[in-house]
């Protein structure tokens, strides 16, 4: 009774779930996750982002958050702040390496309990969103994740793709996915959609281009808008800055702030 | 009733479950399978999308293209299988004979595996979690007809997990030369590559080297390079000094890459004379040659 009801408390002051999905890797998961984050964060939102990725955890680096460890406390562990402001909070199994370069070498039911520890035993306190980072693929850590959230009824998934077919190939997959678990899609996301070259603004498409928008056209789920390939956001994911803060005027911000308001839409469309 | 452990069933009959024997059967009978196969390569990273598939089926083309050379592409990325469409195999299917699964074959010389071409539609989803994963691996390694090969070539899924230790430990029986490992130039790769290097280590896999991908961006109008995924800590080449461990190589960013791969085409044949065709040339004999060295190494044993 006493673990269920801290399962109860632990997930109750979250407002809306937000789950990022792909299938195939290397596509922006990560760094859309942070993004969203800091766009929901500038326009006064409490957030928190659960990294399930168990063996290549990308979201603690990305606030320069990576030597940070984490507590307990009664209800379970502390996430981590990233700043004063206490605005945006982390799990990661990245603050639980004592060494960063320790591979985490487990089969399935090692990750499937640390993935349902995740989800239950952590004190999010109040937030307005908690964003889910996920590994690619469509394997354990997709399925015992959204089982373990199915309880609290997530918003949905959105699901990020680069413009080229072979991407585009294993996303097509994660949307039957999302349909066979029942998780509602928010939409797609097509990242490093064209490249604009900062010293003559010549726009080179070098992972191709419209594969997501295709996609969403041919899954008829929303298309969430296509982001481009900025070093300015690399740099700034690389080093932990706020790049919405610092870059409002990079190509790649428009994009992610028209994400974050969609996703806004339909948290209040799912309030009301 | 135990099979015996010369019977084809040795190790996967009903009656093996639990018996102490089983795993010995088992590795008996993967070493006979793949005693045809001279030279094991692993691609590895521990990041996604960083061009293990790429690099795989190129080294798989770059090999092949001397014609006494037998060559097998195996895909054992269950969730994410991007082989068959980079090789431009989309929608074969796999045949049955009376020796075992017959590899879908792209030139007389060049067998490729999947759990893509197991598939009816690209949309279905391979939604399994670990063992069900592992079993069809040890399929994949028992149940196809490989033949003779000069070079296996197996191209993994990103991560440290189920593929990856199945994969390892089911090769044990057999013998693998060693590892690339495919990283790009930014840390969040290279963070994740190290813990890849970590595992190599872990389960005694030689590291044949590291390849660079997506390293420089040469724009194709005013030819200034950009550096997209910028090696804030030093790139691949800082890492492997930190590590000891051999740098292959370094590969631009051509657009044409994403574009032969969309279209199953060689971007070796495509773009001849591309910086990124004369990269992965020189990465490709640097692999060979090092299969090779081990190779005359092991007959200066015997």
């Amino acid at each position: 009774l006493l673990s269920f009801l801290s399962e109860r408390n632990n997930l109750a002051g979250v407002r809306h779930i937000v789950l990022v999905l792909s299938g195939k890797g290397g596509v922006g998961k990560s760094t859309i996750s942070t993004e969203l984050a800091l766009s929901l964060r500038h326009s006064g939102k409490k957030v928190g982002i659960l990294d399930v990725d168990l063996c290549g955890p990308s979201i603690p680096r990305m606030f320069k958050v990576q030597d940070n460890d984490v507590h307990q406390c009664d209800s379970g562990w502390v996430p981590v702040f990233v700043d004063q402001d206490k605005s945006i909070s982390l799990m990661s199994i990245g603050f639980l390496l004592e060494n960063p370069d320790d591979a985490v070498v487990w089969r399935g039911p090692k990750k499937n309990a640390l993935i349902k520890q995740f989800v239950a035993d952590v004190a999010w306190g109040d937030l307005d969103f908690l964003i889910v980072d996920t590994p690619p693929g469509t394997s354990d850590e997709h399925i015992s994740t959204v089982e373990a959230l199915r309880p609290y009824k997530p918003l949905g998934a959105i699901l990020v793709t680069t413009p080229q077919a072979v991407s585009v190939g294993d996303v097509r997959r994660e949307l039957t996915f999302c349909k066979k678990m029942g998780l509602r899609v928010l939409g797609v996301v097509e990242n490093m959609s064209g490249f604009v070259c900062p010293h003559c603004s010549e726009c080179t498409n070098i992972f191709s281009k419209g594969g997501g928008e295709e996609l969403a056209k041919h899954a008829g789920v929303p298309f969430l808008g296509c982001v481009p390939l900025d070093p300015q956001l690399s740099q700034s994911l690389e080093e932990g800055r706020d790049f919405i803060q610092e870059f409002p005027k990079s190509s790649a911000f428009p994009a992610l702030a028209h994400v974050a308001q969609q996703i806004l839409d339909g948290a209040s469309q799912q309030s009301s | 009733d135990c099979p015996g452990t010369s019977s084809a069933q040795a190790g996967s009959a009903a009656a093996c479950q639990g018996c102490p024997n089983q795993a010995l059967s088992e590795a008996a009978e993967l070493r006979e399978r793949l005693r045809g196969v001279k030279h094991t390569v692993l691609v590895l990273s521990g990041k996604g999308g960083v061009g293990k598939s790429t690099f795989s089926a190129l080294l798989a083309q770059g090999l092949a293209a001397d014609e006494a050379k037998q060559v097998a592409l195996l895909d054992i990325d269950i969730c994410g299988p991007s082989i068959p469409k980079m090789m431009g195999l989309e929608g074969e299917q796999v045949h049955q004979s009376g020796s075992g699964w017959s590899p879908v074959y792209v030139e007389e010389n060049l067998g490729v595996m999947s759990v893509g071409f197991l598939l009816s539609s690209p949309d279905d989803a391979v939604i399994w979690r670990g063992p069900k994963k592992n079993g069809l691996i040890k399929q994949f390694l028992r149940d196809v007809d490989w033949g003779e090969i000069d070079y296996l070539i197996v191209d993994t899924p990103p991560g440290t997990s189920d593929e990856h230790l199945s994969i390892v430990q089911y090769l044990s029986a057999a013998h693998v030369d060693g590892a690339v490992i495919v990283t790009t130039p930014q840390e969040v790769s290279l963070q994740d590559v190290r813990k890849e290097i970590s595992f190599c280590r872990k389960v005694k896999l030689p590291i044949i080297g590291v390849v660079e991908n997506m390293s420089g961006f040469i724009c194709p109008k005013c030819k200034n390079e950009s550096q997209i995924f910028p090696p804030t800590t030093g790139g691949a080449e800082k890492m492997c000094q930190n590590l000891n461990v051999s740098l292959l190589g370094k590969v631009p960013l051509d657009p044409q890459i994403g574009k032969s791969c969309d279209k199953g085409q060689s971007f070796l044949s495509e773009a001849p004379e591309s910086p990124a065709t004369s990269s992965y040339r020189n990465i490709i004999q640097r692999v060979q040659e090092y299969c090779d060295q081990h190779h005359f190494q092991e007959e200066k044993i015997i």
